[in-house]
């Protein structure tokens, strides 16, 4: 399998008048194409900078990342950071707009996966008017819209409730896997990880630091919602809880 | 249809809004009519006081002999030139200032040193350099509201959610989509409220543009009353004027509605 991405000893520290924060330190990696990777740590170490840094959006303090050619980033914020002033269809276009790929087909795509994830009565409706669990799935749709190959999701699935949860996660997997994208996955929820992604890295508390990967291999791999019954799963569950240094 | 409760709650809201404006008019009337019968009974001096019975037959006296709706027009036309050329100049120097963060260190203080100076005393020196006409006039409005817009339109520029500007750059977004698709539509809600303060601000360096220098328009009218100790003619220019704002300050509101309705 092709490397699409690899990082080698990335470090970032955040300079402000006041005080430098160390937010991560020694962070080297690769991740195949195809391959869904999840990073679970444990709250503020560091995982969104690393995101960050990978989309290009804050430079690195040191280390060296390796981009393969030809590879598209989506990158789905944390925050959805949906525009109040466009309607849900005309938010979901806007990385179109942005590299003038706007024509009927990319727009009638963007349509179907409205349709296809609930938002079908809401196409012009405001943000305002969404419950969070909807905004974040017209976030995770303007992500899909310009078609990236490597996709960085920052806590998609956090405002859902556990029900849509699980029902989203299986389709959003689905539609990657059959597409072929490659995903790295942010995640609070060990399950999640464990369920949809074939690494696990978890990070030290801050500065992040990769303190252990676990390649997932389940006795019968399937859609997210079957593997979490799966008889490796606890084993899983139970070492990456271990591993996570929780603060309380 | 509405359920029975909510159509109660309905009328509930009818009906106090009903009442707010019964209230209103009464204490109108009042104020009038009391002010009316002092006036007869001779308890207070209309020479000083006037009395609305001679600023009605003043206004109307206006209307007649002295072109009312010339001066009205004429200071209305002085606010809107200086309130659209604020708001677009304003806006104007706010992007560039937005663009140009190291120039909009450097002119920081400046603007604050302006914005602070009361504008009324550069008004000897604009006469000079404009002469006693409508420019200084306009001039003089257009200062008074300008330095304000672009210290508002600014702060609304900068007061973006970081997140926001951030989503556009990881969508690879240029410097000027990003002013373009986010900062300025972001900020027109501000730009408005701007738009709103800037009708009253330009009506108030009109009116004393209008004391300084004109020969037309309700300021001069004013200040021609209180020459000539016709109190009749101070009383009623403060009237008209009193219209003449609320006017305005409904044009801008309306304004305003009308493109929350685009928009939602
Ligand atoms: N722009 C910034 N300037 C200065 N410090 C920052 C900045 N962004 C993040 N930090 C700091 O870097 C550390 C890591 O932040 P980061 O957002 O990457 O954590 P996280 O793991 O994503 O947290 P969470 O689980 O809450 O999302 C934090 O201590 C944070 O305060
Ligand atoms: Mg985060």
């Amino acid at each position: 399998m092709n490397n699409i991405l690899e990082t080698k000893n990335l470090k970032k520290i955040y300079h402000t008048e006041k005080q430098e924060t160390l937010a991560v330190e020694d962070f080297s990696f690769n991740i195949n194409e195809g391959e869904f990777v999840a990073i679970v740590g444990p709250s503020g170490c560091g995982k969104s900078t690393i995101l960050s840094i990978l989309c290009g959006l804050e430079s690195k303090s040191d280390g060296e990342i390796k981009l393969n050619k030809n590879t598209k980033i989506g990158y789905m914020l944390q925050q959805d950071s949906l525009f109040e002033w466009r309607n849900i269809l005309s938010n979901c276009l806007l990385g179109l707009e942005i590299n003038k790929s706007l024509n009927q087909k990319t727009k009638k795509k963007v349509i179907d996966l409205l349709n296809t994830y609930g938002l079908k009565d809401f196409i012009y409706s405001y943000p305002d008017n969404l419950s969070g669990g909807m905004r974040q799935r017209v976030a995770l749709i303007r992500t899909l819209a310009t078609n990236p190959n490597l996709l960085l999701l920052d806590e998609p699935f956090s405002a859902l409730d556990y029900q849509s949860r699980l029902a989203i996660s299986d389709d959003i997997y689905n539609i990657l896997r059959k597409e072929k994208k490659t995903m790295i996955m942010v995640t609070h929820d060990i399950a999640e990880a464990i369920s949809m992604c074939d690494k696990v890295i978890v990070l030290t508390s801050r500065p992040a630091k990769i303190k252990s990967i676990y390649n997932i291999e389940l006795e019968n791999k399937s859609t997210p919602v079957n593997n979490r019954k799966d008889k490796k799963f606890s084993y899983y569950y139970d070492s990456i809880w271990k591993d996570i240094d929780y603060h309380v | 249809m509405y359920s029975l409760e909510h159509k109660k709650y309905l009328k509930k809201i009818k009906k106090d809004k009903i009442t707010t404006i019964i209230y209103q008019i009464t204490i109108f009337i009042i104020f009038i009519t009391l002010w009316q019968i002092l006036a007869n009974l001779d308890i207070i001096n209309t020479f000083i006081f006037s009395s609305p019975k001679r600023i009605i037959n003043t206004i109307i006296n206006l209307y007649n002999k002295e072109h009312l709706l010339n001066h009205i027009w004429i200071t209305v036309y002085e606010t809107f030139i200086s309130f659209l050329s604020a708001t677009i100049i304003g806006t104007i120097i706010a992007t560039i200032l937005w663009w140009n963060k190291k120039l909009q260190k450097v002119i920081e203080p400046y603007l604050t040193i302006l914005n602070s100076l009361p504008k009324v005393a550069l008004g000897p020196i604009i006469i000079i350099w404009f002469g006693a006409g409508i420019k200084s006039i306009i001039f003089m409005a257009l200062l008074i509201s300008l330095i304000i817009t672009i210290i508002n339109v600014y702060e609304g520029f900068n007061s973006v959610n970081k997140n926001k500007i951030k989503l556009m750059k990881s969508l690879n977004a240029t410097k000027s989509q990003i002013f373009f698709k986010l900062i300025f539509p972001n900020s027109i809600n501000t730009i408005i409220s701007a738009l709103k303060i800037n009708v009253s601000m330009s009506l108030i360096g009109v009116i004393m543009g209008e004391f300084l220098v004109s020969k037309k328009g309700i300021g001069y009218l004013i200040l021609y009353g209180s020459q000539i100790f016709n109190l009749d003619l101070v009383m009623s220019g403060i009237i008209i004027l009193c219209i003449v704002a609320t006017a305005l300050y409904y044009l801008i509101y309306y304004v305003e509605k009308i493109y929350e309705k685009t928009t939602h």
